[in-house]
């Protein structure tokens, strides 16, 4: 009973993660490709509740930005003038879960523009950014473990039923991809593909090659479930009273993969979102304007923007929640009994 | 014996070549070659353009294209880089070479934290310094290591404690020997670390998973029962025996520490396989990602093989299982 409490209490996490970012309009002060072109490379604003005379305000502000006497990029808090924090404000106009038309937004400052995790080049919200950014990774994630798991499926179905010859080819062609260092080849796959596309093709372009790449670990996975399942009792029987291949695969062994599959999305998603990550900041994935935490982190690969302006750096640790979600939900999911097990060659996310 | 590593050795070549065919491949369905740009040049004649690509045999079918790239490859060429005008092997090795430098004593650095620290975490299983650990490893399993590069680079920026790039100082050339070794050692502090910290959690888990497997065994408890000493009972005889998974495990975390390398390279700027490649993507320079690509399933099979070299010397069934055969 613990154990699948375990898993549910993660679920849970990974919900309420998942919905912040779903809800990105929401949570995000700012639209995520507005730019204030006047405050480039703003540090993040501290939120204060006691003022300088030391009062203490109930409600919470912040303190204007100025920049700092003979600096061109540095900036002070000016005392003067401070801007109460308000939650529920009206702002930009966005579409809730993509449909909805709301301009509700969870906080913002009055009177002044309010950047709690500073801003990049072009005065854009980082905040609003990485909250819009994780749209675009988690959805690669998830798209392309989706993508995996059914390429995985289907393959080690066909090779674990079928046998024979099948299986001899796709599980050599399985170790071919096992064979290959996981980053490399989807580089080389990425390498063949053209490079100069629009977002939304760029994004399907690397979901589609993400998702790809990796479908040889699921489908050793399922082949395996499936050749102890077709031995069972149960599906002689049904195979004895006439059951077709087609019937017994989808009623009968497909079913007892579940867990694996479970067990591997749980490893997958975050690998990929990973991989999103590093294709992205590499410029080989989802281009500007669009955010997403790759390309969020890419202006640290200039030695100025590591040098100056550290703050760059904090949607990096933005993601850490989210992994730490998908690890504990794939702990868990492996402590549920020895069918649950992913054997210990099945090392999912190491290579 | 010679069978076993003969047919092991076979394997091998024929993954290789697989990997060559698939990669040749992929050239074939990609739109778009070095040349492209060329051609929304004005100034460059298409007859230029043509007669390059018919130089470069970009023009010839996929059979003609593999089988002039194999007969180069066994000259020692790899194919031709149209970005560097040269043959690739010679640019490869160099890069190669950087690579292996950071791979390889990662991977021992790596093994040779991973391996005291999950025996203890094991003999201590459940207590502290056991809880300590495994909630050390879940700490660095959720830090992504892109964000561990970038977070260490940072670091080493504000502070100021090693150099942030590169594989050496600007006036290396005139460095002492002493001080040059210095200087790289310097200099592969940052991107070893951040190799060594991503490969950690999983092989400590590994290691502390299946010694704390044998822990439990009765032969253990009979040597116990003789008054062997504890560090003794794990080194000499807990470990070899929960050692097979562990050097399957070793093959694996190879191409693991390849691929994180490859990414780590780029950030920290270590002048080998990852930008390299990444640049000739960019670029479409054709022969230099097939041979990137190659070399690293080269990497990969050859810890294989080490991993089943490994095998074969630490666990006396397979010897008789393969003799037999």
């Amino acid at each position: 009973m613990r154990v699948t409490r375990n898993v549910a209490r993660w679920l849970a996490v990974l919900g309420v993660l998942h919905g912040i970012v779903a809800c990105a309009g929401f949570f995000a002060p700012y639209d995520p490709a507005e730019q204030d072109r006047k405050s480039p490379y703003l540090p993040p604003m501290r939120v204060h509740v006691v003022d300088g005379q030391g009062h203490f305000h109930a409600r919470p502000f912040v303190y204007a930005l100025r920049l700092r006497e003979g600096a061109f990029d540095q900036y002070e808090e000016d005392a003067a003038q401070s801007y109460p924090l308000r939650f529920f404000v009206s702002g930009m106009r966005y579409r809730l879960l993509g449909v909805l038309p709301s301009r509700l937004h969870l906080f913002g400052a009055e009177g002044s523009r309010i950047y709690l995790l500073g801003t990049d080049a072009y005065g854009r919200d980082q905040l609003s950014r990485l909250v819009f950014g994780g749209q675009v990774s988690l959805l690669a994630g998830l798209l392309g473990a989706g993508i995996t798991l059914s390429l995985g499926l289907c393959v080690g179905a066909v090779a674990g039923y079928y046998g024979g010859w099948r299986d001899d080819v796709l599980m050599r062609l399985a170790e071919l991809f096992l064979a290959l260092p996981w980053l490399y080849l989807l580089f080389a796959v990425r390498a063949f593909l053209p490079l100069a596309v629009g977002p939304l093709a760029a994004f399907f372009l690397i979901v589609a090659v993400i998702g790809t790449v990796g479908w040889a670990r699921p489908a050793r996975l399922v082949r395996a479930v499936v050749l102890s399942a077709k031995e069972r009792d149960f599906v002689r029987a049904a195979r004895g009273f006439g059951a077709t291949n087609v019937y017994l695969l989808w009623r009968h062994i497909l079913p007892e993969t579940g867990s694996v599959l479970l067990t591997q999305a749980a490893i997958l998603v975050p690998q990929y979102v990973l991989a999103e990550m590093t294709l992205s900041f590499l410029g080989l994935g989802v281009p500007e304007p669009v955010p997403s935490w790759g390309n969020l982190l890419s202006s640290l690969q200039q030695y100025s923007v590591l040098v100056s302006y550290w703050w760059m750096y904090l949607p990096a640790l933005a993601m850490v929640p989210f992994f730490l979600g998908y690890l504990g939900l794939a702990s868990s999911l492996q402590e549920r009994g020895p069918a649950y097990k992913i054997g210990r060659r099945g090392l999912g996310s190491l290579t | 014996m010679m069978r076993y590593f003969l047919r092991r050795l076979a394997h091998a070549f024929l993954l290789i070549i697989g990997v060559s065919i698939l990669a040749f491949l992929f050239t074939t369905l990609a739109p778009g070659n070095y040349f492209d740009e060329m051609r929304l040049n004005p100034q460059i004649a298409p007859e230029t353009v043509a007669a390059l690509r018919a130089q470069y045999q970009l023009d010839r079918p996929l059979v003609v294209r593999y089988a002039s790239w194999v007969n180069s490859l066994v000259h020692g060429q790899m194919g031709f880089s149209f970005a560097y005008n040269s043959p690739v092997a010679p640019l490869l090795l160099v890069r190669v070479r950087n690579t292996l430098l950071l791979t390889v004593t990662a991977t021992a650095l790596a093994w040779g934290i991973a391996l005291p620290l999950g025996v203890w975490s094991a003999d201590r299983l459940g207590r502290l310094p056991d809880r300590m650990i495994t909630w050390g490893t879940a700490a660095l399993l959720v830090i992504p290591d892109l964000a561990l590069a970038l977070g260490l680079l940072v670091l080493a920026v504000r502070t100021g404690w090693f150099p942030t790039g590169g594989m050496a100082s600007v006036d290396f050339e005139n460095f002492s020997l002493l001080r040059k070794w210095r200087d790289l050692a310097l200099h592969m502090v940052l991107p070893i670390l951040a190799l060594v910290l991503s490969a950690l959690p999983l092989l400590v888990r590994h290691v502390r998973a299946a010694v704390a497997e044998v822990l439990g065994a009765p032969f253990l408890l009979a040597a116990q029962g003789h008054g062997i000493s504890r560090r003794t009972l794990l080194y000499r005889y807990a470990l070899p025996a929960a050692a097979n998974p562990l050097i399957s495990l070793f093959g694996f975390s190879i191409g693991a520490l390849l691929s994180g390398s490859l990414l780590i390279e780029v950030v920290m700027s270590w002048p080998g396989l990852g930008p390299f490649l990444l640049e000739a993507i960019l670029a479409r320079d054709l022969y230099v990602v097939i041979g990137g690509v190659l070399f690293s399933t080269i990497f990969l099979v050859a810890g294989n093989f080490l991993a089943d070299a490994l095998l074969y010397w630490a666990d006396p069934r397979i010897r008789t299982e393969s003799g037999s055969r």
